[in-house]
């Protein structure tokens, strides 16, 4: 919601654009495309990129002229920098975003944890960055409307959809009219109210948490660093969590609990909004001026479909599953899952890969949800304990974090790392000589050389990263679609992959690890990166 | 520990709850736990005195 006077789209520092809908002759002239792709947010848009990295046309379809004005991520994670990476869109947002490191948080008043999250001098990115979601599909829109092979038609809506043996036929309504447009796959990246979930008959499944929290964006000169603060019992609030991060252009995001016989309408009134954000700000010192963006509420849910796919249609994103803000995993979690679905479609459609690599992607994305939410769950449960004892246990750590560290700990946030495809049919069975180190499945825990980092070094598509120029000799030409990646071995390089020289790592384009040998031959490797794709599924 | 340590331990207790009130002595003996637990350091000797604490609590 916006302050009265000012429409959903206008906004204290950023300009939404208008797109027009699709000249009529121009869709006319095509009816069909490998990929049709349901929803251009920042999922919608992450998957076209990855798909078009692949070399895979596909056309986006959005019901709306504009940006998102709904939804309001701010939290990209590092993984979700090495997509971007991936998509050649990270630039603009190492350039805007603002990187961070630390969070604090108080206990009436009164700091009981300050937390690091792991970053060395190995990590290319920072663990978090905050940045506006409009800027975010800003950014990848830069992108996508630079790429030929992705078309995108705005105030375009699915109104039904019918499968048939070689792919879907999507009813699309503009303002030109109806037509039929026909998709050999589907992607449902149309967020968490997901229509196309609902025509298809599908229902997430899980859990919804009692706290509901008012979540606005304000604009102020507010001279502190980009540190995620977590206010616990305050004055301002008493009973309630106050949480606030710092966003570019002077914009703070405050969220604030609403006590459980909190009238949410009344919460929502804009008055009531000034008053309780006012009450925020003299909570933590601040007494200039300030002006109202935007706000919204939101509650904790824990809720995922069954299955992420449908016969030809794949849901991705929030379509697919909605988690709690505290893991800061619904932006990032949905980006994983574009870039999975992304050059896994892309690879069988190039004919590289078997198809049953898609067999691979409920598994790996739905397992990563899971996760979060067994992690989001206990954090959700810190922030807005819904029974006697949770409440109890969590004032008791509160209260006794003012003097005792460990109790503090209780409140650090889990922190976001990439899932780790332990048990997917699309990697390869374990070296059992390979105990320690980064694990099969794993997300490539990045290294830094002489010059830059090994992912700098990574190619297009598969990698095998080795670190024996012999070995890099043997492969170069040997394997087809595989790009060897040749880094010196060091004792410091042991530190981190726990490799010996001849030992090797097979590299998904996703960067998660696909096979690792502790003393590599080319054979093995031609054999296990062969198996994998055109036998997925043998591991399950 | 020796009857007379138990016996002391019992009545700093007893007065220590009485002193914080009955609204805070909830609080007051749910940090305690938590302290003591961490002093501990033995997680399956917690548990199991977690568990023989709920005994008899109906009697």
């Amino acid at each position: 919601m916006r302050p009265a006077g000012r429409s959903d789209t206008e906004s204290l520092y950023f300009t939404y654009p208008s797109f027009n809908a699709p000249d009529i002759d121009q869709r006319n002239t095509t009816t069909s495309s490998p990929v049709a792709i349901i929803g251009a947010g920042p999922i919608g848009m992450t998957a076209a990129l990855a798909l078009a990295k692949e070399g895979v046309k596909s056309v986006l379809f959005e019901k709306k002229n504009t940006f998102n004005d709904g939804s309001r991520a701010i939290c990209v994670a590092r993984s979700s920098f090495y997509i971007l990476e991936h998509l050649g869109a990270v630039d603009p947002f190492l350039e805007n975003a603002l990187g961070w490191t630390k969070g604090r948080s108080f206990y009436r008043g009164k700091q009981i944890l300050e937390f690091d999250m792991p970053d060395s001098k190995h990590d290319k990115y920072r663990p978090m960055y905050n940045i506006q979601q409009q800027f975010i599909e800003q950014y990848l829109w830069d992108a996508v409307a630079k790429s030929d092979l992705i078309e995108t038609r705005w105030q375009s809506e699915i109104l039904a959809t019918h499968d048939h043996d070689q792919g879907i036929a999507l009813s699309v309504a503009d303002p030109n009219g109806h037509y039929t447009f026909d998709a050999a796959w589907v992607l449902a990246c149309d967020g968490a109210r997901s229509p196309i979930r609902k025509l298809r008959g599908h229902r997430l499944k899980g859990e919804n948490f009692e706290g509901r929290y008012v979540i606005a964006d304000i604009q102020m000169d507010h001279d502190y660093p980009t540190i995620r603060r977590a206010l616990f019992d305050p004055e301002c609030r008493r009973g309630g969590t106050v949480l606030i991060h710092k966003q570019p252009h002077n914009i703070w995001r405050i969220d604030y609990q609403l006590a459980d016989d909190e009238d949410e309408t009344q919460a929502l009134k804009e008055a009531t909004v000034r008053t309780s954000v006012a009450a925020v700000l003299k909570d933590i010192g601040y007494d200039g001026p300030w002006d109202l963006e935007w706000w919204s509420v939101y509650s904790a849910n824990t809720l995922a479909l069954d299955d992420y796919r449908d016969g030809r249609l794949f849901f991705v994103g929030d379509s697919a599953h909605i988690v709690p803000i505290f893991g800061v995993r619904g932006l990032n979690n949905g980006l994983a899952d574009a870039a999975n679905i992304g050059w896994k479609l892309g690879w069988v459609l190039n004919g590289q890969a078997a198809e049953t690599l898609l067999d691979s992607y409920t598994p790996e994305r739905r397992g990563a949800t899971l996760d979060v939410f067994a992690n989001a769950s206990k954090s959700a449960r810190f922030m807005t304990p819904n029974t006697h004892g949770w409440t109890l246990m969590r004032d008791a750590a509160l209260s006794l974090a003012l003097t005792h560290d460990f109790a503090g700990q209780l409140a650090n946030p889990r922190q976001m790392t990439p899932f780790t495809y332990a048990n997917s049919p699309a990697v390869l069975p374990d070296d059992p000589d390979f105990t320690q180190g980064p694990s099969i499945g794993a997300f490539l825990p990045d290294f830094k050389l002489a010059q830059g980092y090994v992912t700098d070094q990574l190619g297009q598509g598969f990698n095998l990263l080795c670190f024996d120029t012999s070995l890099a000799n043997a492969l170069s030409t040997a394997v087809p679609n595989l790009h060897v990646t040749y880094v010196p071995w060091s004792q410091a390089l042991h530190d981190i992959y726990k490799a010996d020289p001849d030992s090797a790592f097979l590299l998904r384009p996703d960067m998660h690890i696909a096979g690792r040998w502790k003393s590599a031959n080319a054979q093995k490797i031609a054999q296990g990166f062969q198996s994998l794709l055109s036998s997925t599924g043998s591991n399950l | 520990m020796t009857q007379t340590d138990v016996e002391a331990i019992y009545a700093a207790l007893a007065e220590t709850i009485d002193r914080v009130t009955p609204e805070k002595s909830e609080l007051f003996l749910a940090k305690l736990a938590l302290l003591m637990a961490h002093e501990l350091d033995d997680l399956d000797r917690v548990r199991a005195l977690i568990e023989s604490a709920e005994l008899g609590l109906e009697v």
